[in-house]
């Protein structure tokens, strides 16, 4: 048991990087605040990186590779959606998330 | 033979009488209503008089005279079914008979009939109606001269229904009085129940015989004596004849409406409700005498019922206080008398009875007419009194009357109610002897009350006020003729009559009973009928008379003469205050009588109905009040209730539509749509959270069925 | 070559992160969250160096960091400041929320550890010093690895996002 404490393994990091991932996931489903949510989201796309990393470890730098794309991409997601955020708000000035519900028709 | 084969004149005469009088009589003065009308009954008098005249030369049995097919079969023939099989053609024919039963009362009724028109003349010459009255009576006469002269019962029935008719008219001649209305009304109503007897009896007997025709229904039961004695259905034949009988001729029960029929004019009584058609009833037994002699139950309760009614009615007939109902109730005693006569066998006793009562009744009510002209409308004897020296020829006429009502020796009444009694006797080995009893006790009440009439009217003192008294005159010629010719013919007539046995004593050799002679054809049921137990006259030989029959005339006589006493002795005298001797000694037993045993009023409460019993009312009037509540509660309720059921319908079906059709039908799957549609509603909030926790949820489960459903 | 201490700092760094992630969904201001955030990202990148990805690292805190996060912070200054307050912190289905979030999490981590000892054991030797050559071989050349394509393509979302962010955030006039 302490062996598997001491002996720092693939699976450690699996883990902190599940519950990095499932605390962002809890802010996402959770906050009202949309500019939090937008953050929880970063985190959750944070994690998934470290996710990959532990795994090149085991089978090369693809992982890494993998994880570079996933940057790029939070980095675009991240500024569109921002995009649409100021787009919204210019309408509604609120960033209350509950009361973006149109799409309910 | 002119007249007898022109016999249809005889009703024709008074009846052209009548329709001139509907059509003209307004605008005549009295001399044209008196010639035309008066002259028309004593034309038919003359005609009936010389028919007889011829009839009797003819020799012949019977004379039938035959008008026309009244209800005839022409090309369809109605074939009716007869009681003991065999069919017969349901045909009548109108026609005249004229055979000794009928000439007698053809005689008496035009002669009586013409004698009180002359009357009438005198005694409605200050009344308003005059053509009206002789209209009415000469309308009268022709429907009595109808009923006797028809040759059928539908026909005689026809005059049945016409006198009738005529009765409720003259009663009814104040119409303006309510009384007298009111007493037209129970005559007509009282002689209908009769006229259903006499339907009844009349189809029936068609039924038996195939023929309504007097000549023939007597061929045929005289025939079939020995099959049809007893029978039942003969039986009820002549008991719904009798019951017809009772109602015409004012038998007990149906003699109500006599005494309430005072209320017309005197003539009307005098001839109607004494000498004519009251006598109708015994003429239609006497002619159906065939049908009579084979049902031996049925002469017993005519007998009886005749006896009863002279009983009962001269009981009362000894307190009553108006004359002109003294008569009445004599009358009825007296037909109780003839009922009496033909239930014992006693036909031609029967029929001569009605002839003398003819003359002295019609004597005693002209009489008494003459009486109360004389008295200013006075009818009540306690006020009247002393009269006999200012009325006498009134007072003559009516003594002689009463003498023969009163069955003294020497005029009619003696014979004929003698020879009742006789044959009450000696019928049928004396069965009818209690009868007997009762007729003679009878007599000696008739006898009483009819000389009390006599002396409370003419003898003592007079009790009238001093107006009345100074108008007190006899009347005139044209009333007081007819009074002398009725008062000799009540001497006379009976010397047709007169018996073997009193033609022995008094030594009129020769020329004895003429008139059971005379009659006898008619009634000439054989010796099979006799044999088989039928009840038929005892041909008692003309040369024998029994002792007994000398002592029970003299019980008779003596029992006329000890009325006659007692009468003078309690009401010669009477001063101011009448005494009733009655009263006097046995006052409940005088009051019940005064109020003629309270009758009238057990009929109003049992069969007209019109004094109610408590709450109930019975008889006609409380069965119209049942049917009227039927209707309004039962037939009503219903139709009430069939309307409120009809709204309550559309109550419950408005409330089904609105809770179970509406609220079930229609708001309920829209309800539980919604309901399941809540859980699924939210789901689609349009947050898009909660789409994410909904994805998370999935994945969690995913996860969950992997790991612990699929891994081992 | 073999971490030194590896074990206390792995659960320092991994400790930071998560503390300041907690930290990070539970402020109510979102200056506060994205501090917060920026703190958790370094200690990624802590990890990432743990991981002999010294690139990763670097990109980490240069791209997440240092860019997003500033452009987040960026917006978050352009919009109004009290607008950026909501009356109430957690949403309407928090509790639920909260429920599926940690069954999910139970059920992550059972099968993480339950699947553990599926992964190879041996790590491979990977070369710090030549870390950022190695990745760029995988991306650039044709021989070695596959990621040309994708590495253009990538440039070229990069170039639409900018694009779009541009379009959408325009005032209309």
């Amino acid at each position: 048991m302490l062996d598997a404490l001491t002996h720092i393994g693939t699976l450690h990091y699996l883990l902190v990087a599940a519950i990095l991932f499932l605390i962002g996931m809890i802010g996402v489903i959770t906050r009202r605040n949309v500019m939090i949510i937008f953050m929880c989201i970063e985190l959750m796309l944070s994690a998934v990186n470290l996710n990959l990393l532990a795994f090149s470890r085991l089978w090369g730098l693809h992982g890494q590779v993998f994880a570079l794309f996933i940057a790029a991409d939070a980095a675009a997601e991240a500024a569109v959606g921002l995009g649409i955020l100021i787009a919204f708000f210019r309408n509604r000035t609120t960033v209350n998330v509950d009361e973006v519900d149109l799409l309910k028709w | 033979m002119f007249f007898l084969h022109n016999l249809w004149m005889v009703p024709l005469l008074p009846a052209a009488g009548a329709v001139l009088m509907l059509l003209f009589g307004r605008r005549l003065g009295k001399s044209a209503v008196n010639a035309i009308c008066v002259g028309a009954v004593l034309a038919a008098f003359a005609w009936s008089a010389l028919s007889v005249a011829q009839f009797v030369h003819a020799g012949e049995p019977r004379f039938h005279l035959s008008l026309f097919t009244w209800i005839g079969s022409g090309a369809g023939q109605l074939m009716v079914s007869l009681y003991g099989g065999g069919q017969a053609e349901f045909v009548v024919r109108a026609g005249m008979l004229l055979d000794p039963l009928s000439a007698v009362w053809l005689l008496f009724v035009t002669g009586v009939g013409a004698l009180i028109h002359i009357y009438s003349t005198g005694y409605m010459a200050h009344e308003g109606g005059y053509y009206r009255f002789f209209g009415y009576l000469n309308l009268f006469m022709f429907s009595m001269l109808t009923l006797i002269l028809a040759d059928n019962y539908l026909l005689m029935f026809v005059g049945w229904e016409g006198v009738g008719l005529c009765s409720y008219l003259l009663i009814g001649f104040y119409f303006d009085r309510h009384s007298a209305s009111t007493a037209a009304n129970k005559a007509f109503i009282t002689n209908r129940v009769g006229d259903a007897g006499v339907l009844l009896g009349s189809f029936t007997i068609f039924w038996l015989f195939g023929s309504f025709d007097f000549v023939r229904v007597t061929e045929l039961a005289r025939a079939n004596a020995a099959h049809l004695m007893g029978t039942p259905i003969l039986l009820f034949a002549t008991l719904a004849l009798f019951v017809g009988a009772c109602g015409k001729s004012a038998q007990i029960p149906l003699y109500i409406w006599l005494p309430d029929a005072m209320e017309g004019p005197t003539p009307v009584s005098a001839l109607i409700h004494a000498a004519t058609m009251v006598t109708a009833g015994v003429y239609m037994v006497a002619r159906s005498n065939a049908l009579f002699v084979l049902a031996p139950k049925t002469m017993m309760v005519v007998a009886v019922v005749g006896a009863l009614t002279a009983f009962f009615a001269a009981t009362i007939g000894l307190v009553q206080n108006d004359i002109k109902r003294v008569l009445a109730y004599s009358t009825v005693s007296q037909l109780g008398y003839m009922f009496l006569a033909l239930g014992v066998g006693a036909f031609t006793a029967g029929v001569f009875h009605v002839f003398t009562h003819a003359f002295f009744k019609a004597l005693l009510f002209l009489g008494s007419g003459s009486v109360i002209h004389a008295m200013s409308g006075e009818q009540d004897m306690r006020s009247m009194g002393a009269l006999a020296r200012k009325i006498p020829i009134t007072f003559r006429a009516m003594l002689v009357g009463t003498l023969a009502i009163a069955g003294i020796p020497g005029l009619a009444g003696f014979f004929s109610k003698d020879e009742i009694l006789w044959q009450a006797w000696s019928a049928h080995n004396g069965e009818f002897r209690i009868l007997w009893l009762l007729g003679v006790v009878t007599a000696l009440m008739t006898s009483f009350y009819m000389f009390r009439l006599i002396y409370l009217t003419f003898f003592g003192q007079g009790r009238m006020s001093h107006e009345v008294e100074h108008h007190i005159h006899e009347s005139p010629r044209s009333m007081t003729v007819p009074l002398i010719v009725l008062a000799l013919c009540s001497v006379f007539a009976g010397y047709l009559g007169v018996s073997p046995s009193i033609a022995r004593i008094v030594g009129l050799h020769g020329q004895t009973n003429r008139f059971e002679h005379f009659l006898a054809p008619v009634f000439e049921n054989h010796a099979e009928a006799s044999a088989s137990g039928g009840v038929v006259k005892e041909e008692a030989p003309e040369e024998e008379s029994t002792p007994i029959e000398y002592g029970l005339m003299l019980l008779s006589v003596a029992a006329a003469v000890a009325g006659w006493m007692s009468a003078r002795r309690a009401y010669a005298n009477t001063a101011q205050q009448v005494r009733e001797p009655i009263a006097i000694a046995a006052p409940p037993v005088y009051r019940t009588l005064l109020n003629k045993y309270y009758v009238d009023e057990a009929y109003d409460y049992a069969i007209t109905g019109r004094r109610a019993l408590g709450s109930t009312r019975l008889g006609a009037i409380g069965a119209g009040e049942a049917l009227w509540k039927f209707d309004a509660r039962v037939v009503d309720g219903g139709v009430n209730g069939a309307g409120w059921l009809t709204r309550f319908t559309g109550r419950v079906s408005s409330w089904w539509d609105k809770w179970i059709i509406d609220g079930l039908g229609v708001n309920g799957p829209a309800f539980v749509v919604r309901m399941m549609s809540y859980p699924t509603k939210i789901l689609q909030a349009g947050l898009l959270q909660w789409y994410a926790l909904v994805m998370i949820f999935g994945l969690a489960g995913l996860l969950w069925y992997y790991l612990f459903h699929l891994a081992h | 070559m073999t971490p030194v201490a590896t074990p206390f700092f792995f659960y320092l760094i991994s400790g930071i992160a998560i503390v300041s992630a907690l930290v990070m969904i539970t402020k109510v201001n979102p200056v506060h969250s994205a501090l917060a955030l920026i703190v958790t990202l370094l200690a990624s990148a802590g990890l990432y160096l743990m991981l002999y990805a010294p690139f990763m690292a670097g990109v980490q805190i240069v791209l997440y960091a240092g860019g997003i996060l500033v452009m987040f912070l960026f917006v978050m200054m352009l919009v109004n400041i009290e607008h950026l307050y909501v009356e109430k912190k957690w949403n309407r289905q928090s509790l639920l929320a909260l429920l599926g979030a940690l069954s999910l999490s139970g059920l992550v981590i059972t099968a993480l550890v339950r699947g553990a000892h599926t992964l190879p054991q041996h790590t491979i030797a990977l070369e710090e010093s030549t870390n950022t050559q190695g990745i760029g071989r995988l991306l650039y050349s044709a021989t070695e690895g596959y990621y040309v394509f994708a590495f253009e393509v990538a440039s070229v979302l990069l170039l639409v996002a900018v694009v779009g962010a541009v379009v959408m955030a325009k005032r209309r006039v």
